[in-house]
C-alpha cells in the first residue's frame, strides 16, 4: 500500500464484510505529541478472542479463495515501522474496533494520501452502510456522517454519481479548511 | 467545527431527483470493481474513482457500480467485471484509470468488448 488512506478503505471492507451496518473512521492528527491515530470501529459481527489474535498473522484468514490475509498485517507494519502499533478489541456478536498509532513526522509514516477518494469509494460501494467520518487536526475537526446526507438526500442513493462527486469536493474543501496535513 | 453544508446537499437532491424523473431507466449494466487488498494496492480505488466520474460525465443513469472482496487472481489486479443485461459478464484484467475510461466508452456505452484488455468470459 502507497498511503495510509488505501490501508483504511481495506479494513473497512472487513467491516462491511462481517455484515456492519455502521463504521466508524476517526483520524487524529496531534503534532503536538508526534503522533497520528487511525481507529475504525464497527457494529459488525466481531471475532471470538483467538481469531482475534491471529488477525494480525498474514498467514490467518477467515476467507477461502486463498490462504494469506495482509489487509491487517500491512496496516500493523506500516505503523511499527514508525514506532508505533496496532491494536484490535473485538467482541463476537458486538463489533470490532482497530487502532492504528504511526509517529507523525517518523520517515517512514506514510502520508495519509487521497482521503476523499478512500471516503467516497467506500461511500459508493456500500450505499447500505453508514459511515461516520471524524477528522481531527490539531483543536479543528470535519465532521462527515452518512445518516444525516442520506436523511437530506430522502429518495435519492447516496451512490449517484452525482452525489458522489458532492462529497468528494465537501470532504476535499472540509479538510483544507481545518488544515488537515499529508 | 467543518461540515456539510446542507443547502448545497439540497440543490443536488432536486437536480438529481429531476434527472430520475426524465429517464427512469433500468439498470442496463452493473460494474464490479474488485476491492480486496490486493486490488486496493494494484489501484482499485482510481480505477473505481475514474468509473464514477465518467458515469457522471456521461449523465447515464442505468449503470450501477458495486465492490466485491478478493477471489483468488490477486497478480491480475486491479480487475472489473461487466455485466451487460443479456450478457455474459466480462472480466478485465491490469485495469488503470486510462483503461477503465476506453471500457467505459467502447464497451459499457457502445456495447464493443474491448479484447485486449480481457481475462476472461464468464460463462454459467
Amino acid at each position: 500500500m502507497q498511503e495510509l488512506s488505501m490501508n483504511i478503505l481495506d479494513i473497512v471492507e472487513n467491516s462491511t464484510r462481517a455484515g456492519a451496518t455502521l463504521v466508524r473512521i476517526g483520524i487524529t492528527e496531534d503534532r503536538t505529541n508526534d503522533i497520528l491515530r487511525i481507529e475504525i470501529s464497527d457494529n459488525g459481527e466481531g471475532m471470538d478472542p483467538d481469531v482475534a489474535r491471529k488477525a494480525l498473522d498474514p498467514f490467518y484468514t477467515s476467507k477461502t479463495v486463498r490462504r494469506v490475509g495482509l489487509g491487517l498485517p500491512l496496516l500493523s507494519h506500516a505503523a511499527k515501522i514508525t514506532g508505533g502499533r496496532c491494536t484490535i478489541e473485538s467482541k463476537k456478536g458486538k463489533g470490532t474496533a482497530v487502532t492504528a498509532d504511526f509517529g507523525y513526522r517518523h520517515i517512514d509514516r506514510q502520508p495519509l494520501g487521497d482521503l476523499p477518494t478512500t471516503m467516497t469509494t467506500m461511500i459508493a460501494g456500500n450505499p447500505g452502510v453508514d459511515f461516520v467520518y471524524t477528522h481531527l487536526s490539531e483543536g479543528e475537526s470535519y465532521l462527515l456522517d452518512t445518516r444525516e446526507v442520506k436523511n437530506e438526500l430522502e429518495d435519492v442513493p447516496i451512490n449517484h454519481p452525482t452525489v458522489i462527486q458532492f462529497l468528494k469536493e465537501n470532504i476535499r474543501d472540509g479538510l483544507k479548511e481545518i488544515g488537515a496535513g499529508y | 467545527m467543518a461540515k456539510l453544508k446542507i443547502e448545497d446537499l439540497k440543490k443536488i437532491k432536486e437536480r438529481v431527483q429531476g434527472e430520475t424523473a426524465l429517464r427512469a431507466g433500468e439498470r442496463r449494466v452493473k460494474v464490479t470493481v474488485h476491492m480486496g487488498t490486493c486490488g486496493i494496492a494494484a489501484g482499485a480505488r482510481e480505477v473505481m474513482d475514474t468509473l464514477m466520474s465518467e458515469i457522471e460525465e456521461a449523465g447515464v443513469n442505468d449503470v450501477v457500480v458495486t465492490t466485491s472482496g478478493c477471489m483468488g487472481l490477486c497478480s491480475r489486479e486491479p480487475e472489473i467485471t461487466v455485466e451487460i443485461l443479456g450478457q455474459n459478464p466480462i472480466l478485465y484484467e491490469f485495469m488503470n484509470p486510462n483503461k477503465m475510461r476506453q471500457v467505459f466508452k467502447r464497451h459499457i456505452l457502445e456495447g464493443e468488448v474491448q479484447t485486449p484488455f480481457v481475462l476472461a468470459k464468464v460463462t454459467e
